[in-house]
């Protein structure tokens, strides 16, 4: 047993000099510029244009939910104009990034731990670093750097549709006008709630970005080291967020 | 010249490679054969770096590969043009992208990528698939492409990983044909790697057979041919004894 214990203790400190050792010859990369840059936009599409429908399908529903959720706490305690207050606050402190966050793992975190897991175990890594590139430069950085720009685009996106649909379900079902939802919406609002709830997705932007080409990288086997890689991104990216999302909150509000 | 020094490489506790000592002469094609599993591909990568060896190295143009930073491997990568099993061709890319890509690594105008792209498929009897992507090509056309996409770079050496396994007789032999043709018309140094014998006697000036992790014979196709000794007579006739 104690054996047990210090192989798995050795391992997971491997795993950490593993993980230290890719960030740093990623951010050795970032002096690359002329092999990443020309493929930041095509990622940036990639991630963000292709994105924008799930994110935003997801906060548009839970516009809706948000405001008949509240309008059913706050019934006969607190006015309904709350309701706007609910909406806006949650959407831009938490739901927003957080949603959209674990719905991204799922796209974006699984799509590239697979499609650079297929990669290596069909020697294409090993074909570029042949040809003379560095596969940091060519293949992590790009993808690294759009999600991390791109994700708080699409979480802008997905707020403001989020805010609008709670809106709309405001006029239609709770008998709530609008100058009364826009006074709940000003209500409390402070400029930090937009770019606390943009910072908090850049950074889940990086780290699904960066989950996904580790674990892409490190696949070995056939298409099942794929398949394996693939659900590890999508596990240790939504862990990852749920833990950033803890500490943005304990560190910035 | 190649020098395989004295090279170790294991992995997860299993040795591969014990004691590899091999030359590769300027202008000569070698062919490395071998049972599965004895370490032919793992030897060719250590060439390029692909692969740290566990103990000695491999001298490329005087230089220790195993200790080359990553600018003078990238150096080194530039001269060797690297043929994979499976081609190792890039799925999203065309053809002709395939063949572009190490090119413009190394900076050149974009008619002269053009015209060695053309050339190259020219020369692997390509000409015309530039436009169309891996997944729409045979295994021999895609073996064809990953030749043409090492000698589209004009490397001083050519490295084949099993060139021709997993393809029809007359597909192997086009192929052998292929990289008699590239050493011809371009004078590279080339090591290959199989456990085709008659790919090996059509392509190799010289043929060494790797067992239990070093060489265990090396010498011309005729010396190979005519060899007394029975671990490396035992495999190039495939007797199951």
């Amino acid at each position: 047993m104690i054996q047990a214990i210090g192989r798995r203790s050795i391992s997971a400190i491997e795993s950490v000099g593993r993980v230290g050792q890719f960030v740093m010859d990623m951010t050795r990369a970032l002096t690359d510029v002329g092999t990443w840059a020309r493929l930041v936009v095509g990622q940036m599409r990639r991630i963000g244009v292709d994105s924008l429908p799930v994110a935003l399908f997801i906060a548009a529903f839970t516009g809706v939910v948000l405001a008949l959720q509240a309008s059913y706490t706050f019934t006969g305690a607190v006015p309904l104009y709350f309701v706007g207050t609910l909406v806006g606050k949650t959407m831009m402190l938490e739901l927003g990034p957080v949603l959209t966050g674990l719905a991204l793992a799922g796209r974006v975190g699984a799509s590239m731990a697979a499609e650079l897991g297929t990669m290596k175990v069909t020697e294409q890594v090993d074909a570029l670093e042949t040809l003379a590139y560095d596969p940091q430069s060519y293949l992590v950085v790009p993808r690294v750097i759009a999600a991390t720009l791109m994700f708080p685009v699409i979480v802008a996106f997905s707020i403001a549709v989020g805010i609008i649909t709670g809106w709309l379900t405001s006029l239609a079902l709770l008998d709530l006008s609008t100058p009364d939802f826009i006074k709940g919406l000003k209500l409390f609002y402070v400029s930090k709630d937009v770019w606390f709830g943009l910072l908090k997705s850049a950074s889940f932007g990086f780290t699904i970005a960066l989950v996904g080409c580790i674990v892409g990288l490190g696949t070995r086997g056939g298409a099942e080291g794929v398949g394996r890689s693939t659900t590890r991104a999508v596990v240790y990216s939504a862990i990852l967020i749920l833990v950033l999302d803890a500490f943005w909150a304990v560190v910035l509000l | 010249m190649i020098e395989f020094q004295d090279l170790y490489k294991g992995f997860d506790g299993k040795a591969v490679l014990q004691g590899l000592s091999l030359r590769i002469r300027d202008g000569e094609t070698v062919v490395i054969i071998g049972y599965s599993g004895t370490g032919k591909s793992v030897a060719l990568k250590h060439i390029v770096g692909l692969l740290q060896p566990d103990a000695g190295d491999v001298i490329v143009d005087g230089q220790a590969v195993g200790t080359l930073d990553k600018g003078d491997l990238t150096l080194l990568r530039e001269g060797i043009g690297y043929v994979f099993q499976f081609a190792a061709l890039f799925d999203s890319m065309t053809v002709a992208e395939n063949l572009a890509l190490g090119l413009r690594r190394r900076r050149l105008a974009d008619e002269e990528i053009e015209d060695r792209v053309r050339e190259a498929l020219a020369l692997v009897d390509l000409s015309g698939t530039g436009d169309r992507l891996p997944a729409e090509l045979s295994g021999g056309m895609r073996k064809r492409v990953g030749i043409a996409r090492a000698i589209a770079l004009r490397p001083r050496y050519i490295l084949y990983d099993e060139p021709t396994t997993g393809l029809d007789p007359v597909t192997s032999a086009v192929i052998d044909r292929l990289m008699v043709r590239t050493r011809e018309h371009l004078g590279v140094t080339g090591v290959v790697v199989t456990h085709d014998m008659r790919s090996a006697y059509t392509v190799g000036d010289r043929i060494a057979m790797l067992y239990e992790g070093r060489v265990r014979q090396v010498g011309s196709v005729a010396e190979i041919q005519e060899t007394e000794d029975p671990v490396v007579r035992q495999f190039i006739e495939g007797r199951a004894e």
